[in-house]
């Protein structure tokens, strides 16, 4: 088959009949191989196996009018602010919070949120992403949510008094 | 005492099963190979630890590119006539029988519906030069709603993904996070790429 040959063209011969030389069967497929290891690396090299991965998320319902709304303790409420430049803002509570940053590194929110979990039992993460955080802010944030196993959390529009808390605590 | 002579063979190995096996996975990769469907706008998707992964058929896909473009998608031949059709009624566009079959086998776009009849007119490799405007979303004139609507309505187990570029900026996510739940979508899945689990 594709094997490599050397010499066997010379071999001359002593007197005797004169034999009609046969030629041979073999065909060289060197370049048949070649082709096929070169398709096959293009092909290896191409063919993409991951397929894209989905993070599903449910959204509630649009409250209706005559809907009430639960109330809940404000000492059990930690929001999270997602700003610009990858940064989080966060406080406890809602009357006159403290508000402090962070960041999406493993040391940054992470930290943050196993801690406050440990502390305020049944917390309540309300994530509010601001005009200037960009889409990976947001699902980098779901994505904490599920690695620290939070149960309750809500994505909700940021209110004007966020606003101008972070603008006032100048992080 | 004389030499002892090596007796030399000419080196020679059979490669056949190796040849073999070099075509067997020729053609296996041959196979599996698919055809990667042509995007408008490269999509840089951010990472998640989700490993769900995503169905493969009865997929609305929204991509919502890094300038703030929104770009719709739905799979399925009929589904897509079906959906041309109605979307052509309710904005009163008529759409010739031909220009809806090849509607049916088109990707994603970004037109607002009165340009898309000039985009299905072009052809497939003309498409690819228009530089698309993204779909309106704006609360004034929003056509994604009907777009979702009536993809809805033509293929009822339709199952809705966003597929966003990390550096879109969250607004625009909101807005179509918001068509989605105005429609009553609040269900949907958003595409990511693959990233380890650090736990």
């Amino acid at each position: 088959m594709a094997e490599v040959s050397q010499g066997g063209g010379g071999g001359g011969h002593k007197g005797g009949k004169v034999r009609a030389k046969k030629a041979s069967t073999k065909i060289d497929m060197t370049p048949m191989v070649d082709l096929a290891f070169l398709l096959l690396t293009f092909f290896m090299l191409t063919t993409t196996f991951n397929k894209p991965q989905t993070m599903e998320i449910t959204m509630p319902e649009k409250p209706k009018p005559e809907d009430k709304l639960p109330e809940v303790n404000e000492k059990k409420v930690v929001t999270l602010v997602l700003g610009d430049n990858d940064k989080i803002y966060w406080y406890h509570g809602i009357t006159d919070p403290k508000i402090e940053v962070t960041d999406f590194s493993a040391n940054g929110i992470r930290k943050v949120l196993m801690t406050q979990s440990s502390q305020i039992p049944g917390m309540i993460l309300l994530i509010k992403p601001s005009e200037e955080s960009r889409y990976k802010n947001m699902v980098d944030i779901l994505d904490e949510m599920n690695i620290t196993n939070m149960q309750r959390y809500a994505l909700v529009p940021i209110t004007p008094t966020d606003k101008e808390l972070i603008k006032e605590s100048n992080l | 005492m004389g030499k002892a002579k090596v007796h030399r063979t000419p080196p020679s190995l059979d490669m056949t099963p190796m040849v073999d096996l070099g075509f067997l996975l020729v053609t296996f990769f041959m196979l599996t190979a698919t055809a990667a469907p042509d995007e408008p706008v490269a999509v840089d998707m951010p990472s998640s630890v989700s490993e769900i992964k995503m169905p493969e058929t009865d997929i609305l896909l929204i991509t919502v590119a890094d300038d703030g473009k929104v770009f719709f998608n739905m799979d399925g031949k009929y589904n897509r006539q079906e959906l041309l059709r109605s979307m052509g009624e309710r904005y009163n566009i008529q759409f010739s029988d031909d220009e809806i079959a090849r509607f049916a086998v088109m990707s994603t776009f970004g037109l607002p519906i009165g340009q898309l009849k000039e985009f299905i007119n072009l052809k497939p490799d003309e498409r690819k030069g228009v530089n698309q405007p993204g779909v309106p979303v704006d609360s004034l004139n929003n056509q994604l709603k009907d777009w979702i609507i009536f993809s809805r309505m033509a293929n009822p187990k339709l199952r809705i993904a966003i597929k966003g570029d990390s550096d879109t900026n969250y607004p625009v996510v909101e807005k179509v996070i918001n068509t989605l739940i105005d429609n009553k979508v609040n269900r949907f899945n958003l595409i990511t790429n693959m990233e380890r689990n650090p736990s």
